[in-house]
């Protein structure tokens, strides 16, 4: 069996267990790594999408 | 006047800045467990739902990776790259070692997600190494 994810759904993934990790070992308080992890997460998804548009118009 | 109610707070940060660690049982045990069994060093410790949460998510991006036919890096002293994936891999402990005795992540070049599962077992790996320091943290009371 082979899971074939699409590279989105990969990076979306990547990014919830990564920004779940930092965000309990990289703050002290509860509500502190609730706030990283969310902080962690966006960045994470924001990068996918910056970095997708500068391949887009490097492409064009 | 308000200098003496700040002065207290700020004395204990320092204290606990440069304080040396104390080595106790504890601080062996929650790292090298949590090594083994990514989230058993918090778990050890009573940190429940960070325990948990660090097992699933460890856990899940390791089953993941091998899911999509990646690649589980060997002990090598070859290309920089591999000797590299290698060193990320063993960060998943238990997992690493369970995976090369059932002999599985042979990783298939013929699926394009193969690249993407490699990458996921080895950051699961590096993930579990902060992991474990921060269990070790926990254990020698520099973090609640």
């Amino acid at each position: 069996m082979t899971l074939e994810l699409t590279h989105f759904t990969a990076a979306l993934l990547f990014a919830v267990f990564a920004s779940v990790v930092f965000g309990i070992t990289q703050r002290n308080a509860a509500r502190d790594q609730v706030r990283y992890g969310l902080y962690c997460f966006v960045m994470f998804l924001g990068g996918v999408f910056i970095a997708g548009w500068v391949m887009w118009l490097v492409r064009r | 006047m308000a200098n003496v109610s700040t002065a207290k707070p700020k004395l204990e940060a320092e204290k606990l800045a440069t304080a040396q660690p104390q080595i106790t049982r504890m601080s062996v045990l929650a790292p090298a467990l949590g090594w083994l069994i990514p989230g058993a060093g918090h778990l050890i410790q009573r940190r429940w739902i960070r325990g948990l949460l660090l097992m699933a998510s460890i856990v899940t991006m390791f089953l993941l990776g091998l899911a999509m036919q990646g690649r589980v890096y060997r002990p090598n002293g070859g290309d920089i790259l591999d000797i590299l994936g290698f060193v990320g891999d063993i960060g998943a402990g238990g997992l690493y070692i369970v995976t090369r005795a059932m002999d599985w992540g042979q990783g298939a070049i013929a699926h394009a997600t193969a690249d993407f599962g490699t990458k996921y077992i080895i950051v699961a790996g590096l993930l579990n190494f902060i992991a474990v320091a921060d269990a070790y943290h926990i254990a020698i009371g520099k973090k609640p």
